[in-house]
């Protein structure tokens, strides 16, 4: 039977060990009403080929972008992966190791997250950053809890061009702790509405969400109302997408307290949304609120450099209910890829990945608008995705690129309701070469008011 | 602080000028159509490197890890079984790996097939009505469990706060409950190491919304008392949650279900073998019974003639927990692994699981003396107090040495029931030399803490660093390379 592995005399020789007659009388502290007498409705066991061949097929039932034009995002981005990243993630020294509490035979895992934080400690150019979180969302969640409980205070607020999955994540997250969520406007050219913001702060605001680019794609500008943030009391909580600091203003140099982000463009398959990986990076002093886990660099006793886990009394395991979170894994393995693939591309590279994916979206987006009846929504700068309106519903623009095998975005109506009908989010990174734009275009020129009123 | 010496890190390697990996073929000039105010004024200062310098430096580092391909890794609850490497080929296929999370139902018949297929069968092996596999993390589960919980109290317009945890819990089930709102009640174990239903008869009245228990427990022992336990809450009208840390001793044996529970949570990377990463990711899938959900995480997936979607419209539910789906790329390789064990392979690892725990308990017992018992489920907890008393060596020094003897240590100091604790799990995939190995090495620790207990002072010497300096890491934790 799969992956076990004793032959009859190693069973007989242990239950003697033991001192059992069989492997039934192991379980018998099991009531006997409770013994699972028949086995489960579960199909019988596979062959590694049989379940290889069954898997295939499964797979092939789906349509994937990767195999697709497409210009989706919406959080999540289908970014060029190295071949080195695959190959060294896929050892299994990194692979199937644990959390690494025995620092002595774990270096390999310590050390790997020692460089994630420098990289997201220099990408938000904040100086301290953690292991990584479960994902964008929840990362966001976390540091808005974190700001409550630093502010001593109950109300979070949140733009309206927010990510809307993030949005419904952090509800969800604050419900049971009493804290309030309430909306910031959005102004006509797709950022944050200022005076609307301004007439929210007051004595009771824990933190500020401000994600940029926002969920339309627009660029924000905390550094026009962080002082009034800070100010009131609050702290300004982040959300930025880590490839768009290869070419944009940090969090750090606009005085935000917390950034958070997901890294699954930094390296990882989009795999249907997960898993992915969070990152969350803040100012010093607010280190010993932050969740997750932390390593520190130290000496060994011959004095040799070495990793260890650090903070560890803010964890679950140590302060139980009174812990900072309950968060206990992080997402080791995908930060191991964002890794290594951030130091692959280096300086150097990481800055080209972004002028490529502005210089391609800026190229599309021009592409797009000289199509008419189509336009941009917003005129606020955008860094790799944008919205466009469109001279139909998005969604019938979607179903018709769809069949000719290309992914034309997301329509906001999913998200935003009828008014958003003709909107659609379009995403683009350097896998869009420019044929994929004009085919991208040939399908939009189709769809265009003359087009159809000609038909 | 200076006292670092970062050459050995990436950073060290960089050189100025030194590209690793071009984006573009041709230079591309900084963007024109952005305000200088949004555009970042001065370099992000990553390192600088070859793509074989790359290569080296991972491939230097990942020698450095202990992991259980390599040896035994009896991390107690931790479940640290073979990874088949199949289930990483399943991942990686196109059609999985490449697959938007925005693309429509339609596109991705094959991904929600498997979605619904897994809630299917984590509902058969619990004996529960109802799945999510969203939760991301067993952590995550636990939260989903208690936020069904208030739900369902809330819906009916009652008000309970306290959720009893015995104190030989997981540190996660008390941190949960103060993220939900909860506020934890901790109770004694009793004599046996299970629940004392006097105990808990004392703790429950009508302000308990839930009891959160692990079963088997964290002492390896199964709660025998359990039905009258489930009972006994359920009387005071409060909910049961079984955290399913330790499910790899019950899969196909005995089902929550049928204990009575309401809801637990599977850690698809402990039971249902994907790899544990270094710390994740895991997977956390929340099962329940019907009266609960209502409440699941959206989006739920759906099948209507034999077509799958998934379904946002659930007026009562506790919202989302992720960004999309939770771990798809997780369930994906649980599903695999059950596919490839079957029903019958799942019994043959539970059983042999429980087999293996109880050799090895046999086989220490009498140098190691386990308090509540060398009989057990999936694992167990040993004493390391007699070598402390005798010998002046700790659990502590026990553990250090042990990886000398390339194995990774068992869980230590936890449960906190126990003293000088040693918590061993060694799971289904090992064979009995296996066993036999890591038995003769604590035996022969122990006749080291008798002989020249300063070896196990000194352990570690075999492993490239050897123990180290937390203190002044914790006072003063340097968690960066400094810029220069």
């Amino acid at each position: 039977m799969p992956y076990t592995y004793h032959t009859d005399e190693d069973r007989k020789a242990m239950l003697a060990v033991i001192g059992v007659k069989s492997e039934d009388e192991l379980i018998d502290v099991i009531p006997e009403k409770f013994h699972l007498r028949a086995l489960l409705p579960i199909e019988k066991g596979r062959t590694e080929p049989e379940t290889l061949r069954a898997m295939g097929i499964i797979s092939r039932q789906n349509r994937p972008a990767s195999h697709m034009v497409s210009f989706m995002g919406g959080g999540i981005y289908e970014h060029t992966v190295p071949s080195v990243v695959n190959n060294l993630a896929s050892r299994p020294e990194f692979a199937t190791a644990y959390t690494p509490y025995q620092p002595e035979a774990s270096q390999g895992t310590l050390q790997v997250i020692f460089e994630f934080q420098t990289h997201i400690s220099r990408l938000t150019r904040l100086p301290v950053a953690n292991a990584s979180m479960y994902d964008g969302a929840t990362a966001l969640a976390e540091a808005c809890l974190m700001a409550a409980k630093i502010t001593r205070r109950d109300v979070v607020l949140v733009p309206y061009a927010l990510n809307p999955r993030y949005l419904k994540v952090l509800k969800s997250y604050v419900t049971g702790q009493k804290i309030e969520i309430r909306p910031v406007g959005m102004s006509p050219t797709g950022d944050i509405d200022e005076a609307s913001l301004k007439q929210e702060l007051n004595d009771r605001v824990a933190a500020v969400v401000v994600q940029t680019p926002n969920y339309f794609g627009a660029l924000e500008k905390p550094w026009q109302y962080e002082k009034d943030i800070h100010a009131a009391g609050a702290l300004l909580v982040t959300s930025v997408d880590p490839v768009s600091l290869s070419i944009l203003r940090p969090p750090g140099a606009y005085n935000a307290d917390i950034a958070v982000g997901e890294c699954q463009p930094l390296g990882n398959s989009m795999s249907f949304g997960g898993p992915l990986v969070g990152f969350m990076a803040c100012k010093q002093e607010y280190i010993r609120s932050m969740p997750g886990r932390i390593v520190s660099a130290t000496h060994d006793v011959d004095g040799r450099q070495a990793y260890v886990l650090t903070l560890q009394t803010r964890e679950q395991h140590i302060r139980r209910e009174k812990a900072t979170s309950n968060i206990c894994t992080n997402q080791g393995l995908l930060a191991t890829r964002s890794t290594i693939y951030m130091s692959l591309l280096g300086e150097h590279g990481f800055t080209e990945l972004g002028r490529v994916c502005h210089e391609r979206a800026r190229r599309l987006a021009a592409a797009i608008t000289a199509c008419e009846g189509f336009s941009l929504q917003y005129s606020a700068p955008f860094f790799r995705e944008f919205v466009i309106a469109c001279p139909v519903d998005a969604s019938a623009v979607v179903e018709a690129a769809r069949k000719e095998g290309i992914l034309a975005g997301i329509p906001l109506s999913r998200y935003f309701g009828a008014a958003a009908n003709h909107l659609l989010l379009v995403a683009v990174t350097e896998k869009n070469q420019d044929e994929d734009a004009d085919k991208y275009c040939d399908v939009l020129k189709r769809m265009s008011p003359a087009k159809v009123g000609s038909k | 602080m200076s006292t670092h010496d970062f050459s050995q890190t990436i950073y060290g390697r960089s050189r100025t000028g030194r590209h690793g990996y071009h984006i573009s073929s041709k230079p591309v000039e900084a963007p024109r159509d952005i305000p200088a105010p949004y555009l970042r004024d001065e370099p992000i200062g990553l390192p600088e490197v070859s793509e074989p310098q790359v290569m080296r430096h991972y491939i230097d580092l990942s020698t450095k890890n202990h992991h259980v391909d390599k040896d035994l890794f009896p991390l107690g609850s931790c479940t640290m079984k073979y990874n088949p490497k199949v289930n990483d080929e399943v991942a990686a296929m196109q059609g999985f790996a490449g697959l938007h999370p925005e693309q429509s139902d339609a596109d991705a018949q094959g991904a929600l097939r498997v979605m619904h297929g897994l809630e299917r069968l984590l509902a058969a092996i619990s004996g529960m009505d109802a799945v999510s596999v969203q939760p991301v993390a067993g952590a995550q589960g636990e939260m989903t469990g208690l936020m069904l919980a208030r739900a369902y109290f809330a819906d009916r317009n009652i008000s309970r706060h306290r959720v009893l945890v015995p104190d030989s819990a997981h540190g996660t089930n008390p941190a949960t409950a103060t993220m939900t709102g909860f506020t934890t009640q901790t109770f004694a174990t009793g004599k046996d190491g299970r629940v004392d239903l006097d105990i808990l008869k004392s703790v429950l009245d009508d302000d308990v919304a839930v009891l959160m228990l692990t079963v088997p427990n964290t002492l390896g022992l199964f709660e025998s008392r359990i039905g009258d336990i489930v009972e006994m809450v359920h009387k005071a009208g409060g909910l049961c949650y079984m955290d399913g840390a330790n499910m790899n001793a019950l899969m196909g044996q005995a089902r929550p279900g049928d204990f009575g529970f309401d809801m637990m949570h599977f850690n698809l990377h402990k039971t249902f073998s994907t790899p544990h990463g270094g710390g994740g990711p895991g997977s956390g899938p929340v099962a329940c019974r019907s009266h609960l959900e209502p409440f699941l995480p959206v989006p739920r997936v759906v099948e209507s003639d034999g077509k799958f979607h998934l379904e946002y419209n659930r007026p009562k539910s506790i919202g989302a927990l992720h960004s999309f789906f939770g771990n798809f790329g997780i369930y994906l390789r649980a599903y695999t692994y059950i596919m490839r064990l079957g029903s019958d392979g799942i019994r043959r690892g539970s059983s042999t699981a429980i087999l293996n725990a109880n050799y090895l308990a046999a086989r220490i017992a009498d140098t190691y003396p386990i308090p509540y018992g060398k009989r057990c489920m999936h694992e167990f907890v040993a004493s390391g107090e007699t070598l402390k008393e005798k010998h002046g060596v700790r659990t502590l020094d026990v553990a250090k040495r042990l990886l000398d003897f390339g194995f990774y240590a068992p869980t230590v100091y936890f449960p906190l029931t126990v003293p000088e604790a040693l918590m061993v799990e060694p799971t289904e995939t090992e064979s009995k030399e296996t066993l036999d190995r890591f038995a003769d090495a604590l035996l022969e620790i122990a006749r080291e803490a008798e002989q020249s207990p300063d070896v196990l002072h000194e352990a570690p010497t075999r492993t490239p660093v050897r123990r180290l300096d937390e203190t002044s890491a914790n006072r003063s934790p340097v968690i960066t390379v400094p810029t220069s």
